[in-house]
């Protein structure tokens, strides 16, 4: 490991807001889409039972 | 469906809905437990480039999303023109799902190569052959969208939007193969099937494990959202009813 303490590891050799920027929207993106699909599949599924209902 | 082009076990969405339904939680584990295993590696085992210090770390994510944003152009065009061409419901429901998950791809391929470009190129954006045909495919993820949700009858938007999606199937090969056709200030290739890597076979692994995460995610939320899709055009079936009157959580909405 190259890394001697937290905050070289969070500097990213002064490249940390391109780097953790990257990192930092792949998450939330990869967070947002399936809280949005699963949410499209529980309402679907309401929907049904309330249109049986 | 006609019973001849029942060529699939698993083409009847009911049979599909169920067999996601067991395989999803086993995606979304394989997905976090390979992006951990690439993290890991890509951050605390895998050294500092010699020429791009750690901003070359971005590469994790970049090539990754890259990849997806265009093979997941070509599964999905590859669906709509099944569902079109058989009328087979569950493909076009399929290549509707896979729509926004490949969108979001791309933006992340355009985001994270904005965010590398700067302190390697000196700039956000070049209107460059790879850069400029990867946003011609965000377009068209977006235009396919926007087509299909425009058209209310369900048959006639999987149609218009299959078309769509085939007819712009041919920007994949040009976005691929731009860095050879054209003078570009993207680099070319880094893995090559017939060429030994040009990386640190530690920055290679951090690659392909968060590629194989990236695949696993797809599947994931692809399943997810045609689950949805399923249940929203197969309310009216007996199945779909008894479903919802049984499952937890609807009783009383």
């Amino acid at each position: 490991m190259q890394w001697t303490s937290a905050s070289e590891f969070f500097a990213m050799g002064g490249y940390g807001l391109y780097v953790w920027g990257t990192y930092g929207v792949a998450v939330a993106l990869m967070l947002l889409e399936p809280w949005l699909a699963v949410r499209r599949r529980r309402r679907a599924l309401r929907d049904a039972a309330a249109a049986e209902a | 469906m006609t019973d001849g082009l029942r060529f699939f076990t698993f083409a009847a969405p009911s049979r599909f809905y169920a067999l996601t339904g067991l395989l999803t939680p086993w995606l979304w584990l394989l997905a976090i437990g390979l992006a951990a295993a690439g993290l890991w590696i890509g951050f605390f085992v895998a050294p500092t480039d010699a020429t791009q210090g750690d901003a070359y770390r971005i590469i994790f994510i970049h090539v990754p999303a890259a990849w997806m944003s265009m093979l997941l152009y070509l599964v999905m065009a590859f669906w709509a023109a099944v569902g079109w061409a058989f009328k087979a419901r569950l493909a076009s429901m399929l290549a509707r799902a896979i729509a926004p998950t490949g969108a979001m791809f791309t933006v992340l391929a355009l985001w994270s190569g904005a965010l590398w470009g700067r302190p390697t190129w000196g700039t956000w954006w070049v209107w460059d052959a790879r850069l400029t045909s990867e946003l011609i495919l965000l377009f068209l993820y977006l235009g396919y969208i926007a087509l299909a949700e425009a058209i209310d009858d369900t048959r006639r938007a999987d149609q218009a939007s299959a078309l769509l999606a085939v007819v712009g199937a041919i920007n994949v090969p040009i976005i691929y193969f731009s860095v050879r056709w054209w003078n570009t200030l993207h680099q070319g290739a880094t893995i090559s099937l017939t060429a030994a890597p040009k990386m640190a076979s530690t920055m290679l692994t951090a690659m392909l494990l968060m590629t194989f995460a990236c695949w696993a995610y797809a599947f994931a939320v692809a399943f997810t959202r045609t689950r949805a899709l399923i249940l929203e055009r197969e309310r009216d079936t007996a199945w779909v009813r008894e479903l919802a009157a049984t499952a937890p959580g609807t009783r009383g909405a």
